[in-house]
């Protein structure tokens, strides 16, 4: 019998590994196959132990130690029923974690038992061009955040000559609320291999360097061993001919871990890092893919853009292009967090709302109280009020009503949030994590704090000056951590002017 | 001359763009081309727009971090910095609008508001950049306050409002001599970090801390200035836009007024500086951007140590003694030159025509130069006249000569840019170049790969994002028998540039040459015994160097020190023509020259057998045009070496030497000898800015001019001819051309120069090098390189272009032979001398400055294994021996040198290093063998014999009559 307890780090905080080990008491006796999956992305159901009989896999959680007997005996109060019949899972497309919480992470054969590798194949049949075409086709965008269509990205490396170019993972997941990139590297390792194996055949960099943040040790040490699999079997590091591809194309990676920087997650303090050197922003241009890691092109992307492109390449672009709204093609990994009921990954096409969302899948707030706001794309990104719930998951339906998408973290608050303290965390977050290279976000953001302190003691003049600062920041700032930071501040300020309203001394003593 | 009054040093922001692809765009509403990846604020300060910036400056990469330099760019959105967007064809700025100024300014109120606000009393006050942006932008309040209960958040505040230390103020850093580093000034813009890394290549600043804890930091966390690797350089301060890094002369004295431009008087690189003025006091020195040799940058010796122009110890009036055991008496100039003039003539009259001579220094200008040789042979009447440039790099003047046709190096600085494969021989330019080896490193962390033959691990080997691909650590001595090595794996490796050395060398010594050096008993294998280079890294070297593209070499005293050193010069000239690396940029054979002005003491016939140019007195028709310009007759007969007339002042021939701007006591090897053959002459005339060590044993001191005081010229190692220009009135009252002048006119001469550019055109119109060369072409085109005459009439930057000066390069056979200096029972040591970064030649200069703080002392390098063997402890009193002499001094513990090496500087007269090394020389020109002399390093208790005597000696021979009124 098998059965699949996950190792990934929300199960294991949770308590997945004692689990484990009470479940490997029994597996003798029942004579099971404990297999340590990742997960199937509901948080709230963590542990979620799933027992596969007659090759349907039964789902049981929140799973403690005393409920293993029960579970194996299938008695148990804590049985869900068919995973896959869930209504979380039912209501999702999988495309890009369609293997995440599936399969045994390492193991190679389950991967190509489950679709693995089918994207190579046909990669490898098609010229560099027909490549970059289909990923431009497929309309995939940076998942990291900004947006940036992945092919476009992929065709100017290609076009360069240049002795070395690089693919870099950017796996640096500091955004509040976040965490596809981690589930995905923990529960599928595999995919983002292949998918940047994909990205060197398509831009002929033959080397990959997976930047993780150090928070991450789970993640970290998946990806070294899936590397040692992949190596081991000749995936990696092995020079093999695949169709009109050079003959002895080869590729490998090396895992790179931060230092504990928010700011080593965008793409040029990420190459600096890389490089051994300070973790500052660099100005553009260059651009990376014209002169990125140790000036060579590179390809910088994220986590979940790389692990998209093997489904594109098996599925085909159209498929994948099928999926989506707007310009906003495909799937979306929507991370629920925050005061949220059922939070965790959901995988669905763009367009479906927020209000869908907060209210539908994430059944509202924890504490059942109503919600007040939503952070969409981590720190940096605006916090939208209940009003603007019907508001599509869309790059540009967000962006029209000024906020970002961003690497689509959802984080959920209810009505005792003061949305005053918020902007003032925005500020503060952007003054601890600042690199410090430009002005407006070194002092711009420390001022912001001292304004927003002042708008609180009731300042009459510090409104105008924030809303001055705000605008500095978000012109001139070196990149999106000053440019973005004044979106939640003015988003706060716009959506919920109550919180903002603060009598000055000489009116409360009136 | 207005121009160099006021020199036009405007700063374009960012770099100059290589590109030969022009593209134009328009900046408010005007059409400017420039090079494709040329930035908007470049291209605008080309149209004489000023965009404000505070992190651009031209010196430095664009880094984009202040954010002031914004613009509007048509059918862009947002508004781009001007610093990091390049240029593109057709595009359409605007560099001023609504918006620009608005963010601007708020970025100004962000700036200001962390910021002291004590200009008034700030050093820098009216020379600050972060002052000129806050007018540019219309800054005219700070909206920031704090809020109630604490204080602002600020780094200029060492406590808080309730009287608690602020963590964010830093102290003042006041342990560099030179300049100041005030963090509350400090804006973090980098651009002192960047200079450090990208303009000097030390890589000894940082950003420490990030967002608002960022901070400039030298070093580590515990280190200051002085601490860190910090060479002083001051790279930083010149590109500080505040008051953060203030050189201390300003914080003393105040901002300059004036500005003129002139050249360094210290090494051969020849750095072009702007004597920054107030009145005729000078404030600070700072290298001049347009100055070609440098280009801005300079080094803590150019920059800063200068101070020794008006140390207290300088001698301002002329004075003379009848004997050398008299204290001396100051006098007239008329009474001193009167009796400098009796003796000399006294001298001839009783001992002969010949029994008197001249050295002419190699600090001092060409003009001054060639007047003092002008005297040897037009008034005394002989060819007694010799140089420095005899003990440093006369090998190179042969050398080069009988290969190329030229005695000098064949590049310019420039051309470094463009070298693939680098090797440097016996030379250390981080410490002796400093300016050319930033210039180098630059090209080396870009990818050129470097060489270096040295028996040292120098900072050349490997300094930060520097290292060499081979380090051939040779044994002292053996370089013929090394580049012959390489010479033959070259040859025999079928490497050579056969094209190259059949349309452009001679043939017949070609096939002469490489049948001797085919020879087996010239392969790496056969002489490694003899070298201590393993013949695996040889080969690799020698493949690297003829395979590697562009090959370069530069190279120093280590090569032409020796017994062999004109052999050395000849060896590397063949491998140069082997592989074809001569007559384009990127290639050649560069001497690296010591002084600043050794190039030119030897061009202005300073040697015994050559007239100016390199011509030697035996050819009657050279003769001719000298005797015809001066009205005498020439000696035809070569006259004596420096150590000829030594030899000669022992023998009792030769009685009276007029020595300008050279301390051969100190700086001429065996001391003894040379203090021998000086107390044996009757009339010495030292013409010194300080009583020198030479001096010690002169009738006659004359007070010299510094390079601030006079007009002139230098030539630098790259032929550059420079102006020296004069800044201020000689403090002693005479240039040191007009000395040599009236001590001419004392001896009976009639010269009557009015100004240095007299002198020039006498050069110019004697000399078909320099035919081309006047005062005003110079003045209009910055410097020239001679040979500068009808083909080259601005000059010759890289010469032997598609053919040899000489004709046919040739090729000459280059037999190792070892020198006699060797090792045995009772000197089991090879003692090996060099120089270090702060100090300057025999330290006459350097010491009286604060450059001592980095070297107070001269220190014998030894491998731990000879000091454990000796019982020497880092720091403890030495004695060190040869058969010559013996001195002492405290010994440092390194493996840069390797076992059986020991090395030493010569900066110090305290130490005498020259009392220990021989009388051999270079068997072509008798430069001396200062880099190999076989020694005993014991363990000692103090001064040797011979310092003592010394000292005391010294101390009474410096006695000055107290005057009477």
């Amino acid at each position: 019998m098998k059965v699949y307890i996950p190792r990934d780090a929300s199960a294991r905080a949770l308590g997945a590994d004692a689990v484990a080990k009470e479940m490997s008491k029994h597996a003798q006796k029942h004579s099971l196959e404990i297999i340590r999956n990742g997960s199937r992305g509901m948080s709230w159901l963590e542990p979620l132990i799933e027992v596969e009989r007659g090759g349907i896999r039964y789902a049981y959680g929140p799973a403690g130690v005393e409920d293993v007997v029960a579970i194996l005996d299938n008695t148990s109060p804590k049985a869900l029923g068919p995973t896959d019949d869930l209504p979380w899972m039912q209501a999702q497309t999988r495309l890009t974690f369609a293997r995440v919480g599936v399969i045994d992470p390492l193991s190679l054969n389950d991967y190509r038992r489950h679709g693995g590798m089918q994207g190579l194949k046909k990669a490898i049949e098609m010229t560099q061009n027909q490549m970059i075409d289909e990923v431009i086709e497929s309309g995939l965008r940076g998942r990291g955040g900004a947006g940036f269509p992945t092919g476009i990205k992929w065709r100017t490396v290609a076009h360069e000559t240049a002795p070395e170019k690089y693919i870099i993972c950017n796996a640096d997941e500091g955004d509040s609320g976040t965490f596809a990139d981690r589930m995905l590297m923990e529960g599928d390792p595999f995919c983002l291999i292949e998918g940047m194996i994909i990205a060197g055949l398509a831009t002929g960099a033959q080397h990959g360097l997976i930047y993780i943040r150090s928070e991450y040790p789970d993640a970290i040490h998946t990806m070294q061993l899936a590397i040692e699999v992949a190596r081991k079997e000749g995936i990696l590091g092995t020079p093999f001919s695949y169709g009109t591809h050079n003959d002895d194309f080869s590729f490998d990676i090396d895992v790179r871990v931060g230092a504990g920087a928010y700011i080593c997650g965008e793409e040029t303090s990420l190459l600096n890092s890389l490089e051994g050197k300070r973790g500052v922003v660099r100005s553009k241009p260059p651009l990376p893919a014209i002169s990125g890691f140790m000036s060579c092109p590179s390809v910088v992307n994220n986590v979940i853009s790389l692990a998209t492109a093997p489904v594109i390449f098996a599925k085909g672009a159209k498929y994948y292009q099928g999926f989506g709204l707007g310009k906003s093609r495909g799937t979306v990994a929507l991370q629920i967090a925050g005061n949220a009921k059922y939070g965790g990954l959901f995988e669905c096409a763009f367009g479906i709302t927020l209000g869908e969302v907060v209210h539908g899948l994430a059944g509202g707030s924890a504490t059942r109280r109503p919600v007040k706001a939503v952070q969409i794309g981590g720190p940096l990104g605006a916090y939208f009020p209940p009003s603007l719930f019907d508001t599509p998951l869309g790059y540009e339906e967000f962006a029209d009503n000024d906020g970002l998408i961003g690497h689509a973290g959802i984080v959920i608050f209810d009505e005792s949030v003061d949305m005053l303290e918020q902007a003032r965390f925005a500020m503060e977050f952007c003054a601890i994590e600042s690199c410090g290279k430009c002005t407006p976000c070194r002092i711009g953001s420390i001022r912001g704090v001292e304004t927003l302190d002042r708008l609180a003691q009731g300042a009459p003049d510090a409104m105008a000056i924030l809303l001055d600062l705000c605008e500095t920041m978000k012109s001139t700032s070196l990149c999106a951590l000053g440019g973005f930071t004044p979106y939640p501040v003015l988003s706060a300020i716009t959506h919920f002017p109550d919180d903002f309203k603060v009598s000055t001394p000489q009116e409360e003593a009136l | 001359m207005k121009h160099f009054i006021m020199p036009d040093d405007h700063d374009f922001g960012t770099p100059a763009s290589k590109s030969q692809n022009m593209i134009t765009l328009n900046i408010d509403g005007f059409d400017v081309s420039v090079p494709e990846g040329t930035s908007i604020m470049r291209a605008a300060a080309m149209l004489g727009i000023s965009i404000p910036k505070l992190c651009a400056t031209d010196s430095v990469d664009a880094f984009g971090s202040c954010r002031l330099c914004v613009v509007e760019i048509e059918g862009r959105a947002g508004t781009p910095a001007s610093c990091t967007t390049l240029a593109a064809q057709g595009l359409r700025v605007k560099t001023q609008s609504e918006t620009v100024k608005t963010l601007r300014r708020a970025v100004m109120e962000l700036y200001i508001s962390d910021h002291p606000l004590d200009c008034l009393t700030c050093a820098v006050n009216g020379d600050c950049e972060l002052q000129d942006m806050a007018g540019a932008v219309g800054l005219r309040n700070i909206r920031y306050q704090a809020p109630q209960n604490r204080s602002i958040s600020n780094h200029f505040l060492p406590k808080d409002t309730s009287g608690a230390p602020n963590h964010s103020y830093i102290a003042k850093d006041e342990s560099n001599p030179y300049f100041t580093y005030d963090p509350s000034k400090c804006i973090v813009c980098s651009r002192c970090v960047r200079s450090c890394e990208e303009v000097q290549g030390s890589f000894a600043l940082t950003i420490e801390g990030k967002g608002w804890d960022s901070r400039v930091c030298a070093g580590g966390t515990f280190d200051d200035f002085l601490s860190s690797d910090c060479v002083s350089c001051g790279a930083c301060v010149q590109a500080c836009p505040t008051g953060a890094l203030t050189e201390k002369s300003v914080i003393n004295i105040g901002t300059p007024e004036h500005s003129i431009i002139t050249t360094c008087a210290y090494c051969g690189v020849g750095c072009s500086f702007k004597a920054q003025m107030r009145g005729d006091e000078l404030i600070r020195m700072v290298p001049y951007k347009s100055g070609q040799a440098n280009q801005g940058h300079s080094c803590v010796k150019g920059r800063f140590a200068w101070g020794y122009t008006n140390h207290p110890e300088r001698i301002l009036k002329p004075m003379i003694r009848d004997k050398i055991t008299d204290p001396w008496r100051e006098v007239s100039w008329k009474e001193a030159l009167d009796f400098s003039a009796e003796r000399l003539q006294n001298i001839q009259s009783t001992h002969g025509r010949q029994s008197i001579g001249v050295i002419t220094s190699s600090r001092c200008t060409n003009e001054e130069t060639f007047l003092v040789q002008k005297l040897a042979r037009a008034v005394f009447k002989n060819n007694n006249t010799d140089t420095c440039a005899r003990v440093c790099h006369s090998p190179t003047g042969y050398g080069l000569g009988q290969a190329f046709g030229t005695s000098a190096g064949t590049q310019d600085f420039k051309s470094v840019d463009d070298a693939d494969v680098i090797m440097v021989i016996g030379a250390n330019p981080s410490a002796a170049h400093p300016v050319f080896a930033s210039r180098m490193k630059k090209r080396l962390r870009k990818g050129a790969k470097l060489i270096v033959v040295d028996p040292r691990r120098t900072e050349s080997v490997q300094s930060p994002h520097v290292k060499a691909v081979h380090h051939l650590a040779l044994t002292p001595g053996t370089n013929v028998a090394v580049i012959s090595a390489m010479a033959h794996v070259i040859v025999t490796e079928g490497l050579i540039n056969n094209e190259f050395i059949q349309t452009l060398c001679d043939i017949d010594a070609y096939k002469d040459y490489i049948t001797f050096i085919s020879e087996t008993r010239h392969s790496p294998e056969a002489v490694e015994h003899l070298t201590n280079v393993p013949a695996k890294t040889l080969r690799e070297a020698a493949r690297l160097y003829a395979t590697g593209g562009n090959g370069a070499i530069y190279y120093g005293l280590g090569v032409t020190e020796h017994t062999q050193g004109s052999t050395a010069v000849i060896a590397i000239a063949n491998l140069a023509m082997l592989t074809g690396n001569i007559g384009r940029s990127g290639v050649g054979v560069n001497p690296l020259r010591g002084q600043n002005n050794v190039q030119g003491s030897c061009d202005m016939g300073s040697f015994p057998h050559e007239l100016p140019g390199y011509r030697h007195v035996k050819h009657p028709e050279v003769r001719a045009i000298f005797e015809k310009a001066w009205g005498v007759e020439i000696d035809p007969e070569p006259g004596l070496r420096i150590s000829n007339m030594l030899d000669a002042a022992i023998d009792g021939s030769f009685k009276g030497l007029y020595i300008q701007g050279e301390d051969i006591l100190q700086s001429d090897p065996d001391t003894k000898y040379v203090a021998a053959g000086l107390g044996a002459l009757d009339c010495v005339i030292v013409h010194d800015l300080f009583l020198n060590e030479t001096a010690n044993y002169a009738h006659v001191f004359l007070p010299g001019s510094t390079f601030l005081e006079k007009d002139g010229t230098f030539t630098n190692a790259e032929r550059r001819i420079n102006r020296v220009r004069k800044v201020m009135s000689p403090k002693q009252g005479y240039a040191d051309w007009e000395v040599t002048q009236m001590l001419a006119n004392a001896m009976g001469a009639s010269w009557n120069y009015t100004h240095p550019q007299e002198i020039m055109a006498e050069i110019a119109l004697t000399t078909p090098s320099f035919a081309g060369v006047d005062y005003e072409k110079i003045d209009s085109l910055g410097s020239i390189q001679w040979p500068c005459n009808e083909q080259s009439p601005e000059g010759t930057p890289i010469m032997h272009i598609g053919g040899f000066a000489r004709g046919k390069g040739t090729f000459i056979r280059t037999e190792y032979v070892a020198t006699d200096e060797r090792t045995g029972p009772k000197f089991p040591l090879l003692l090996t001398t060099g120089r270090i970064l702060s100090q300057y030649n025999v330290g006459a200069q350097t010491r009286r400055t604060p450059n001592t703080v980095w070297h107070r002392e001269d220190l014998l390098e030894i491998h731990p294994h000879d000091a454990e063997d000796r019982g020497i402890r880092d720091g403890d009193y030495i004695r060190l021996a040869s058969r010559s002499g013996e001195t002492t001094l405290r010994a440092q513990i390194t493996d840069r040198v390797a076992p059986g090496i020991v090395y030493t500087t010569f900066h110090h007269p305290k130490t005498q290093a020259n009392v220990v090394t021989t009388d051999y020389s270079d068997w072509a020109t008798n430069c001396p063998e200062y880099k190999v002399t076989a020694v005993q390093v014991s363990p000692s208790n103090g001064p040797s014999k011979w310092q003592k005597e010394y000292i005391s000696q010294a101390a009474n021979a410096r006695q000055i009559e107290p005057t009477t009124t």
